[in-house]
């Protein structure tokens, strides 16, 4: 019994045994002379994971009596974080070196943090997930303060932390609501609770409350007051990560608990969601509009790209969780060849980060400007990009969900949010001239920006590399 | 061949990459060999599309050279062409090379000039083969990105405000046709054309937050791409980004955007809104005839009072359009086959003039009316060539111009008296601002300094223009060159639409049951 419960966790496990063994050995052995090589192990941890997940087959029963849950879908987010994280971390090696912040605790950091995400998408209770949740925190706090000697990244480390911390007392708050009324921490438990019906008071005052706190972890509006903050003032690979992975983790996690746990209930919360959704793709275009600072708009597109997949969620149809996933899939790909970029935007070997600074980049670097292009059309979401077949499964999810209206409103906003994303080619293609970026970039940024262009370019010739079906086993895996 | 028409859709793409990992260096050679590269795959891609012209069976209207296989989501990736978009595939095919031949004096980054307009043909071509929603969709709305950055990088002085407006708005008007597309899909099951062509979309009066909606979902839809295909015809009133874009892009782009891009909102309708929503086009036809009355007579008046020659000829190509408009909306055999006929002619003559703003623009670089006059004591072949494609524009008979006026004209009259007779005031109204803007330019004595040592046309510019003269001229004297093939196509649809609104209409059944 127990020993088939290890093996469904066996993952984890080993990750974090990983962190620990390597934490001390690097201490013992001479610390940072050995931090490019922790970047790399950790990095092919991560891949090794990914591949082992992908390989073997998904238990599909809950173990550790119902805690832990290791179902198709745990394992389509699983592998999107590994992966992502792993790329992540080897993008950001160069920045690191240059700017002094590499340490061998860093990627170590970042592995303790995918072990909390690797658990929060495997959570099958409240507890789970909080522990999970703030496992991946806490190591996402001290990254975000890395470079200590640096204001902006302390207070961005700080504000993570308040807000983080705020965010997380919402969410314990609405799990002691939710086990109070259901009389179990358990997800199985609090949908057999649940029933059908209607919720009761007590039960949806705790739904709202955890869905609060989960919208914090998405960054969705109106939780989203840290994410800008928090992008512009941490170090860039930082930024990278926490653009990728961890929105994947936050999003899993909501898939989770409004299916596996309130999947009874579907009417009590989608418009919650719904709501959600509107008023951060809404957010997320309007305010990305006078940004000057690149990573600052990233974090108002990534707020407004979280309203697009919560569509998917607010569905409430396995369907729609299909979408989702496929959406935050793309998003990734085409954040991680944004920040590739960005990573690379450096002035007399200072890194700059105003979108003004871009100007003209086709001239000097035009591979790099024509690898943007596609991305930026990408996430405006013009075909034959693949940004644009994200946004349409979400959108028929939702219409046929019977919420039309709503998709109405996701293409609104993203023809508004059009407008800044087709700004940055403006300046790249035809701004005014400025003092150019330096053109020397790390040949793994470059390779990585090419590959994630050719992705998003091509994906959709390919039948987005037959993802689809992936992420339909996935969706149907959850409970609902 | 049963790729014939994917190849032709992927050569200029091909063509583009090819220039995009091989064309290196700004040297004279390797921009001549750029551009000698690129007219080699438009003329290539134009002579296969002449394949595709002699292996086309007009009689059958069902949709030939088909191609299928099975994609994402349940779509598919489907083309195929019948009588109704297989003369603009040989628009498209035709016209490209000459604007490719138009931009050999391009020397600003011309690599990626060549890229973008090979590109766009690509695009263009599959807009009028792809036989599956989503795929259509694609092609139309990356339409917009070679198209941003034309107007973008190589255009004039306002160019960035031009670009803008033009992404936007197009854009803005599409998003609302891909949720209506979502819902068909959604609705079908499919979003495989041929069976959407024959799928009955409800018309049942709908109530969506507390107004009554006469014709339910099709008249939802229609309204849906309506939006979309008005913004690209482009309808009064949503015509305001066409004068901006036109003005501010490169002769070649105005001379794309005029001939082909264009002539996607009409052909949309004739795909789309006109056979699967038949009942909704019966409902809101009226609509349409009094905005493209409107547009007829009102943006002729607005050509009249234009100082620039670019913006002159795009206010006339919104008139043009509301002949399209109308004659489609007319549903019968004249209308429509007036209305694909003055598409087409529209496409070279509007083109031409293009062009020729183009000639003396390289010369004088200005397009203001009044810094020009009496060109014809120079320039005596441009004067020629100026004044035929003037009196095309005009519609003189003998010019495709005419026959694509009449038949709309003759089809509307057939429906709507009143419409047609606002709608042909139109054509003195062209009559005058055509005329007026050529006597402007050519005629009267050379009295402007800087005018005195322009030169006339060189043999290049002429070779561009002939092909387009030729075209005018045949389509003017012998029409059923088009009309045999679009034809059948054409009371195909007339049929199946009126046979639907008999069945499904409301308001002719309505009038047909007053009148027992």
């Amino acid at each position: 019994m127990i020993a088939s419960d290890f093996t469904t966790v066996l993952p984890e496990v080993l990750l974090s045994l990983y962190a620990m063994l390597a934490l001390v050995l690097f201490v013992y052995t001479g610390k940072d002379r050995h931090a490019g090589l922790s970047v790399w192990l950790t990095s092919g941890a991560f891949m090794l994971l990914a591949l082992v997940l992908a390989m073997g087959t998904p238990a599909g029963t809950a173990s550790f009596g119902g805690m832990f849950i290791d179902d198709s879908f745990a394992r389509f987010c699983k592998i999107v974080i590994l992966l992502s994280a792993a790329l992540v971390l080897v993008m950001g090696q160069d920045y690191a070196a240059k700017h002094d912040m590499l340490k061998f605790e860093y990627p170590l950091l970042v592995a303790l943090s995918v072990v909390g995400m690797m658990v929060m998408v495997s959570a099958g209770s409240l507890l789970t997930l909080y522990m999970g949740l703030e496992l991946q925190s806490l190591a996402l706090y001290v990254i975000a303060a890395f470079r200590r000697d640096s204001a902006k990244s302390t207070e961005a480390g700080l504000k993570y932390f308040v807000l983080g911390a705020l965010s997380s007392g919402l969410l314990l708050y609405g799990t002691s609501l939710v086990y109070g009324f259901a009389g179990t921490v358990e997800f199985s438990g609090i949908m057999a609770a649940t029933g059908t019906g209607d919720l009761s008071i007590g039960l949806l005052l705790g739904l709202v409350f955890v869905i609060a706190g989960m919208g914090f972890k998405v960054s969705a509006a109106p939780f989203h007051m840290w994410a800008p903050d928090v992008y512009e003032g941490a170090p860039t690979p930082v930024t990278a990560f926490f653009a990728t992975a961890p929105k994947m983790a936050a999003m899993g996690l909501f898939a989770r608990v409004v299916h596996d746990a309130f999947g009874g209930v579907t009417a009590d919360w989608h418009q919650v969601v719904a709501v959600l959704t509107v008023f951060s793709m809404f957010l997320g275009a309007v305010a990305a509009i006078g940004q000057k600072d690149i990573k600052r708009l990233m974090a108002y597109s990534s707020i407004a790209h979280m309203g697009f997949a919560l569509m998917g969620l607010a569905a409430g149809t396995v369907f729609g969780v299909q979408a989702m996933l496929i959406y935050m899939a793309i998003y990734i790909s085409m954040n991680i060849g944004m920040f590739a970029l960005i990573l690379s935007m450096e002035r007399d070997g200072r890194p700059v980060s105003d979108i003004a600074s871009l100007s003209m980049l086709s001239k000097g670097q035009a591979l790099k400007a024509l690898c943007v292009v596609f991305i930026m059309f990408s996430m405006a979401g013009v075909p034959p990009m693949i940004g644009f077949f994200g946004k349409f499964y979400v959108l028929r999810a939702a219409y046929e969900a019977n919420m039309a209206w709503l998709a109405i409103a996701g293409v609104v906003a993203s023809v508004i949010g059009a407008y800044y994303y087709i700004r940055i080619v403006y300046f790249m293609y035809f701004g005014a001239e400025s003092e150019p970026l330096d053109t020397q970039t790390p040949r793994r940024l470059t390779v990585i920006l090419v590959a994630s262009t050719a992705v998003i370019t091509v994906g959709a010739a390919f039948s987005l590399f037959g993802i689809e079906p992936l992420a339909q086993v996935a969706a149907e895996s959850l409970a609902n | 061949m049963s790729n014939l028409l994917s190849l032709i859709t992927f050569i200029p793409l091909v063509a583009a990459i090819i220039l995009a990992l091989l064309a290196r260096g700004d040297s004279e050679a390797s921009q001549s060999n750029v551009k000698y590269l690129a007219l080699a795959a438009t003329g290539f891609t134009f002579l296969a599309s002449l394949m595709l012209l002699s292996g086309f069976e007009p009689n059958d209207t069902g949709f030939q050279f088909v191609e299928e296989r099975s994609w994402l989501l349940g779509m598919q990736y489907k083309m195929g062409v019948d009588g109704i978009s297989l003369l603009f595939v040989l628009l498209t095919t035709f016209t490209m090379p000459l604007v490719i031949a138009a931009s050999w004096n391009v020397t600003h980054r011309l690599k990626e000039y060549m890229i973008a307009f090979l590109v766009l043909e690509s695009l263009m071509i599959g807009v009028f083969c792809a036989l599956d929603l989503v795929l259509f969709y694609m092609f139309f709305e990356a339409c917009l990105i070679p198209m941003f950055l034309i107007i973008g990088i190589w255009g004039g002085k306002e160019r960035i405000y031009a670009s803008f407006k033009f992404f936007l708005y197009t854009f803005l008007g599409s998003v609302l046709m891909l949720v209506a597309m979502v819902a068909m899909f959604a609705d079908a099951g499919t979003t495989d054309m041929v069976v959407l062509l024959s799928h009955n979309f409800g018309s049942d009066t709908l109530t969506v937050a507390g107004f009554h909606i006469i014709g339910g979902a099709q008249t939802l839809m229609w309204l849906a791409f309506f939006a979309s295909f008005a913004v690209k015809m482009p309808m009064w009133p949503v015509h305001t980004w066409l004068p901006d874009a036109h003005v501010q892009a490169p002769t070649a782009g105005s001379v794309v955007l005029a001939a082909i891009l264009l002539k996607m909102g009409g052909y949309g309708f004739l795909r789309f809104s006109l056979p699967m929503f038949p009942v909704a086009s019966d409902l809101l036809a009226p609509l349409v005839f009094w905005m493209s009355a409107i547009a007829i007579v009102y943006t002729s008046l607005v050509a009249l009072a234009q100082q620039d020659m670019k913006k002159l000829i795009a206010y006339s190509s919104v008139a043009h359009m509301g002949y399209v408009t109308m004659g489609i909306f007319a549903a019968n055999q004249q209308g429509i086959d007036g209305a694909i006929f003055q598409m087409l002619s529209h496409g070279f003559i509007s083109g031409a003039l293009f062009l020729c703003v183009g000639v003396i623009y390289d010369r004088m670089h200005t397009r203001e009316i009044d810094a020009y006059g009496g060109l014809v004591n120079r320039m005596p072949s441009y004067a020629l060539i100026f004044m035929f494609f003037t009196m095309a524009n005009v519609g003189l008979p003998g010019t495709s111009g005419f026959v694509g006026e009449f038949l709309t004209l003759m089809g509307i009259f057939q429906v709507n008296t009143w419409v047609a007779l606002f709608a042909a005031s139109g054509v003195i109204l062209s009559a005058a601002y055509a005329l007026w803007l050529y006597r402007r330019v050519v005629l009267g004595d050379l009295i402007k300094e800087s005018l005195k040592s322009i030169t006339d046309m060189a043999p290049r510019e002429k070779m561009i223009f002939a092909p387009l003269v030729a075209m005018t001229l045949i389509l003017g004297v012998y029409p059923a060159l088009i009309l045999d093939i679009i034809g059948p196509s054409v009371a195909a649809l007339v049929e199946t639409y009126h046979s639907n609104v008999a069945a499904h209409g409301i308001v002719s059944s309505a009038a047909s049951t007053a009148s027992h």
